[in-house]
């Protein structure tokens, strides 16, 4: 198959790349972008295929982090069985959020409203309870090995990202070609129509929220690896939420590659600023919102072009 | 438990900070029942308009009551701008893209704040700040006193605008009926910015009336987005008795609350309210349609 | 008869004070053609989302295929058998008319391969074949309209409930789409369609129902005024008064003399 073909091609050229370039900066550069590519994916698993535009997928990335650094240090266990737990969780919650808001039929604005408010709550939450470490938040011991999931290089990061990223784009080929893909979009597309025709709108997008939490998940497990530290403002804040939704809009929603190609061009433009005018705060999330407004303004369907416009992905909404 | 002038005090605070939230607002449910669409941006345009204010003073010297006359045309002006040059460019008229500008907006001037200003919270001194008034067992801050005044103040002012004068009532015509309304000659566009801008400027007043009592840094706007959204929700989109009512009831809620459930959990308590309106009553209490 | 296919007992629904469908009762036989007719605001779009699940009624009962399905959800209803098209045509507008129809097919059909398969022979009958690979949004009144109902033939349904299929296209397209109505409930070996649908119809256009129905019913201001061969429904005075005001019946025969 053409999307299977592709995937292998790319993780063959990412792979190789990796083991050729020894430059500790350009290696970072492929790491982090990876890793925008990883949450972009994952929000567009919900957001481009599903239709429903979710503000705070951070929700999602927060859990996933935590429960990799609790696991890890409260229960002891082994990174890699954290892993497993801190997926498991994300989706849980996902599931509990999504059983409850597409029940109650909040589409649009308002799902979006309520993400924002459940991203919020976690948030606060984690600050005012101790087993998060509360405002202080949680310090990963540095034990390089893989069986802690710590690596000596950038290399061996690049290929626990690049697996998970593959996952994700394998899980959206999936949605390309399956009948639950072509369900839930339907239910993007016109929910009523799809609800005439056998679909069930509430199940299919309940699945949909757990398997983008699934990959949020895990971005968020991978961000505690790498810098070995979380907070309730790193976790539940607004920038994964932004970074996710940012990249995958810009690159083009419910598309295979459209998210990547988002991260991919926005982390060069971070890249780039961070170079010319040094790390500045706040300076990539201006990028990030002022990109955002041009896309949709100017190239609504995404750089790739074939992404769904904006506008496309929500007509469901109305349905 | 608590002795009753606590209570009280508790009460007060909450009555004379739920006034300035019903201000809030009051902008944010006109900008949707005219326009239609959610106003990520409306916490960021509180920061600015906070700022202004803030400069305003410690670089002119002028006091935040004075300059009023300054930065409620100024924030009107902004919100003109913004509506006519970006979120209606950008929103190709369907409301759907508006979600993600407002967005994209919200983010980029708190984030120019933070780079412009860094994360630093500011205050500024006024010769009333520390003056207290005796109301019955409570002794409350006389700023808060003249916000609460003055937050009533403006809301009733806007509803005269929007009641008595023309520009109001093409307002409401658009809000009701947007074809209608152009048939009849009426600048739709311009309507839609001017709706915007007092959207805004709402804010602008806020601003000048709470900065003597709170605070500024660039994430400030986002602690009021959810209250300013839950009133709004729990009031009813577009109802702006909803929007008087819900802010004083909300203000009452966070100052109870906090009293009894200390700060962190108080705010949880905002959020549930929010979630809890938007999943089983999304109409509101006084709304006619979610 | 013999046990109905579809069968309402005193269905009523209101909304607010507006009391949209009062009382009605009908029964669908298998195997038939049949047609739900009436002045616009008559309440007939609503009596479909009724019998389909897409509102619940007030009162009375919906059975379908001897089993109660009052108020049971539309994918329910649609997996039992019962599909219905919409007035305003709902295509799904990013994708092509082949997933469209595809969606209809995964009902039943779980692998995605033999779906679009299925997609593609319903098309074909249907006469949307050069047209598979197109956008749906990119299609003219008349191809959505063949979209919408090939879709919801892809259900395999038992019951189709067509809403206006025919409105919007002009005579020509009317004329290519009747035969293929007709089809779906007697089949027609030269377009592969095998029939055995039951259909009932909401329908403006009186050339079809005149047409195509074997039995319709008659439903002004939300109840039911008259049932009968198309025939005997148009000559009859309620149903004219209820289109052409109250006393035309009288005026026409004194006009006839």
């Amino acid at each position: 198959m053409k999307d299977l073909a592709a995937i292998a091609a790319f993780a063959a050229v990412v792979g190789g790349l990796t083991l050729g370039i020894d430059s500790g900066v350009w290696l970072t550069f492929i790491m982090m972008a990876l890793y925008a590519s990883l949450l972009a994916q994952s929000w567009n698993i919900l957001g481009g295929y599903g239709g429903q535009f979710s503000f705070g997928h951070a929700l999602f990335f927060g859990t996933g982090a935590y429960v990799q650094a609790i696991v890890q240090l409260t229960l002891g266990w082994n990174a890699w069985l954290a892993l497993i737990c801190a997926v498991a969780a994300a989706a849980c919650v996902a599931a509990f959020v999504g059983a409850l808001t597409f029940r109650y039929g909040l589409k649009g604005s308002y799902f979006a409203l309520v993400t924002l408010a459940f991203a919020e709550v976690f948030r606060i939450l984690a600050v005012s309870v101790d087993f998060t470490g509360g405002g202080v938040g949680l310090m990963l011991p540095l034990r390089e090995s893989f069986g802690n999931m710590q690596f000596g290089s950038r290399r061996g990061y690049i290929g626990l990202v690049l697996g998970f990223v593959v996952a994700a784009m394998l899980a959206t080929s999936w949605l390309r070609h399956s009948r639950f893909g072509a369900q839930l979009q339907a239910v993007r597309d016109n929910e009523d129509a799809a609800r005439a025709i056998g679909v069930n709108p509430w199940s299919v997008k309940l699945a949909a929220i757990t398997l983008s939490a699934a990959f949020m998940g895990a971005g968020g497990a991978f961000y505690v690896q790498v810098f070995q530290y979380i907070d309730p403002g790193l976790a539940f804040g607004p920038v994964s939420s932004v970074e996710a939704l940012v990249a995958a809009i810009v690159g083009g929603m419910g598309t295979l590659w459209g998210p990547l190609l988002g991260a991919a061009v926005l982390h060069l433009l971070a890249e780039l600023t961070r170079n010319l005018f040094g790390q500045l705060p706040g300076l990539n999330m201006i990028i990030y919102g002022s990109v955002l407004v041009l896309i949709v303004m100017f190239v609504p369907r995404g750089l790739s072009g074939v992404g769904l416009s904006v506008r496309q992905a929500m007509r469901g909404r109305r349905g | 438990m608590y002795d009753s002038g606590i209570l009280f005090s508790s009460v007060l605070n909450g009555v004379t900070t739920g006034a300035v939230y019903a201000l809030i607002a009051l902008g944010l449910t006109l900008i949707y029942g005219v326009l239609h669409i959610i106003n990520f941006a409306h916490g960021a345009a509180l920061m600015v308009a906070l700022y202004a204010v803030y400069l305003l003073k410690t670089h002119f010297g002028i006091d935040p009551y004075l300059a009023l006359p300054l930065v409620v045309p100024g924030m009107f002006g902004l919100g003109y701008a913004l509506q006519r040059g970006i979120i209606n460019r950008a929103g190709h008229g369907k409301d759907e893209n508006i979600l993600l500008v407002t967005l994209g907006l919200s983010i980029v001037l708190e984030n120019l704040a933070l780079l412009l200003f860094k994360s630093d919270t500011r205050t500024i001194e006024t010769p009333y700040t520390l003056t207290t008034v005796a109301i019955g067992p409570a002794m409350i801050a006389l700023p808060k006193l003249v916000a609460f005044a003055g937050a009533l103040a403006a809301s009733a002012l806007l509803l005269l605008v929007l009641t008595r004068t023309d520009l109001g009532r093409a307002i409401r015509a658009v809000a009701k009926e947007k074809h209608g309304a152009k048939l009849m000659g009426i600048d739709v566009d311009h309507v839609y910015a001017m709706c915007f801008g007092i959207g805004l400027a709402c804010l602008g007043a806020a601003a000048c009336f709470l900065l003597p009592v709170y605070y500024v840094n660039p994430q400030v706007g986002a602690g009021f987005v959810p209250v300013a959204f839950t009133i709004v929700v729990l009031g009813g989109m577009g109802s702006f008795g909803g929007a008087l009512v819900g802010g004083l009831l909300i203000g009452l809620v966070e100052s109870l609350g906090g009293l009894f459930l200390g700060e962190s959990l108080g705010q949880i308590g905002i959020f549930a309210v929010f979630i809890a309106v938007l999943l089983f009553r999304p109409q509101g209490l006084f709304g006619a349609k979610a | 008869m013999a046990e109905p296919l579809l069968s309402l007992q005193g269905v009523s629904i209101a909304f607010g004070g507006l009391r949209a469908v009062q009382a009605v009762s009908l029964q669908v036989a298998p195997g038939t053609l049949t047609a739900l007719i009436g002045p616009n605001g008559a309440g007939k779009t609503t009596l479909f989302a009724l019998m389909s699940g897409f509102l619940k009624p007030d009162a009375g009962t919906v059975r379908f295929d001897g089993h109660d399905i009052t108020g049971q959800a539309p994918h329910l209803n649609a997996r039992a058998g019962m599909t219905r098209t919409f007035q305003i045509v709902q295509p799904f507008a990013a994708q092509t008319v082949r997933e469209n129809i595809a969606v209809g097919a995964h009902l039943h059909e779980p692998r995605r391969a033999a779906a679009l398969a299925a997609a593609e022979r319903i098309a074909q009958r249907v006469g949307l074949a050069p047209l598979l690979d197109k956008p749906a949004g990119d299609l003219t009144v008349a191809g959505r309209k063949r979209l919408e109902l090939a879709r919801a033939l892809a259900t395999g349904p038992k019951l189709l409930l067509l809403d206006e299929v025919l409105a919007g296209l002009n005579p020509q397209e009317i004329a290519e789409m009747i035969p293929v109505v007709r089809a779906l409930v007697h089949g027609d070996a030269a377009s592969g369609i095998p029939g055995g649908v039951t259909v009932l119809m909401i329908e403006h256009v009186m050339q079809a129902v005149m047409n195509l129905a074997e039995h319709v019913w008659v439903l002004a201001q939300g109840q039911l005024i008259a049932a009968g061969t198309p025939a005997e429904v148009t000559n009859d005075d309620r149903v004219i008064e209820a289109y052409l005001g109250h006393g035309t019946a009288a005026r026409l025969r004194g006009a006839a003399g």
